[in-house]
């Protein structure tokens, strides 16, 4: 077991290096967001072990600090990561016959570990359970590495955070640029954009969130009836 | 901190984490192996994450007023900072870190 662990960490080390270089960095830049605004290592830790959800944990930080109704911040988290259920949806097959670890796989199915374990060079024999644990493993444990050390640094920073909290608006754009740049049917990007702006000027900033959620799946909805090819764009990387 | 907040902050968190875990569970739990997934769900996997990016990305600028200064002029300068360095450099880290930062000099020397 110890001779065969070595090579296969070190392999998954390799693997996940542009990973633990990302979680690192965003790590920290959420450990000082949620340090100056008044939440200590208690909070981070629980968020990184139990959350564990890179773009849903910067959402927390204004949730917790608005002090939103904890039913808006379920349905936030719910939207916000209603993209896990298309990778658990094209992870059906690579976990079907993982026996041990598979509820923590699962639960640790970040954006990030999904495109490690996706590669198409990931060896296919007996070592891939362990293989798939480690790198799910690891990558958690950079996250919580990362956040720990921005919350623990958070408290000596001396210059000035204000707008810092944008990093959050940073990585929507960032991975909406990436999405639009990926999908040559646009449609259902300018229909998030399209239908938020409008329920903003009509029901306002504080309350447009769930009739712009309803309007945007029924517009989904409508499209995926009255279009005779239902599939929208097989393609969508 | 008091302690209503505090109930309040927890649940947040808890509900944040029971949240996710349904998202990342519910493929698995609905479609065990050898499950045909229906074409609706699968058009939805495939559209709803582009859709909830830009709702995401209103929610982050839900706050801007046109009509007073400086008229969302800091965010949307930003913002086309950011489109701007990711489609030519394709890079995460450096656009949210350039983007931010540039951010942060328009609100505290800019636009103050």
């Amino acid at each position: 077991m110890n001779r065969k662990l070595s090579p296969t960490l070190s392999y998954v080390f390799l693997k996940t290096i542009p990973v633990m270089v990302g979680y690192l960095f965003l790590g920290t830049a959420y450990g000082i967001l949620m340090k100056i605004n008044g939440f200590g290592l208690a909070w981070v830790l629980a968020s990184s072990v139990f959350i564990y959800a890179g773009s849903l944990q910067y959402l927390e930080v204004t949730l917790l600090a608005g002090l939103v109704n904890p039913l808006y911040a379920f349905f936030m988290g719910l939207v916000l990561n209603a993209r896990h259920l298309f990778y658990g949806i094209s992870m059906l097959g690579k976990f079907q016959n993982i026996k041990k670890w598979k509820p923590y796989l699962i639960f640790a199915l970040t954006d990030e570990t999904f495109s490690v374990l996706c590669g198409e060079d990931m060896p296919k024999n007996s070592e891939k359970e362990r293989i798939y644990l480690w790198v799910s493993l690891l990558d958690q444990i950079y996250w919580v590495v990362g956040t720990v050390f921005g919350c623990l640094i958070g408290g000596m920073i001396t210059f000035n955070t204000q707008g810092l909290d944008f990093a959050l608006t940073a990585l929507f754009v960032v991975i909406f640029t990436d999405q639009w740049k990926n999908r040559k049917d646009h449609r259902p990007a300018l229909t998030g954009v399209l239908i938020s702006a409008a329920c903003v000027a009509l029901f306002g900033a504080d309350s447009f969130i769930i009739p712009a959620m309803l309007l945007i799946l029924l517009c989904l909805t409508w499209n995926y009836r009255h279009s005779g090819n239902a599939d929208g764009e097989a393609k969508d990387r | 901190m008091n302690g209503d907040a505090f109930m309040r902050q927890a649940a947040i968190v808890a509900v944040l984490a029971v949240a996710t875990m349904i998202t990342r569970f519910l493929p698995f739990l609905i479609f065990p192996a050898g499950k045909k997934i229906p074409r609706y769900v699968e058009y939805l996997g495939k559209t709803l994450p582009y859709a909830a990016m830009g709702f995401l990305v209103v929610y982050c600028l839900r706050n801007l007023n046109f009509f007073a200064a400086p008229y969302g002029l800091p965010q949307i300068l930003a913002v086309v900072v950011i489109v701007a360095i990711h489609w030519w450099k394709e890079n995460s880290l450096l656009s949210i870190g350039a983007g931010t930062i540039f951010y942060m000099i328009l609100i505290q020397c800019v636009f103050v």
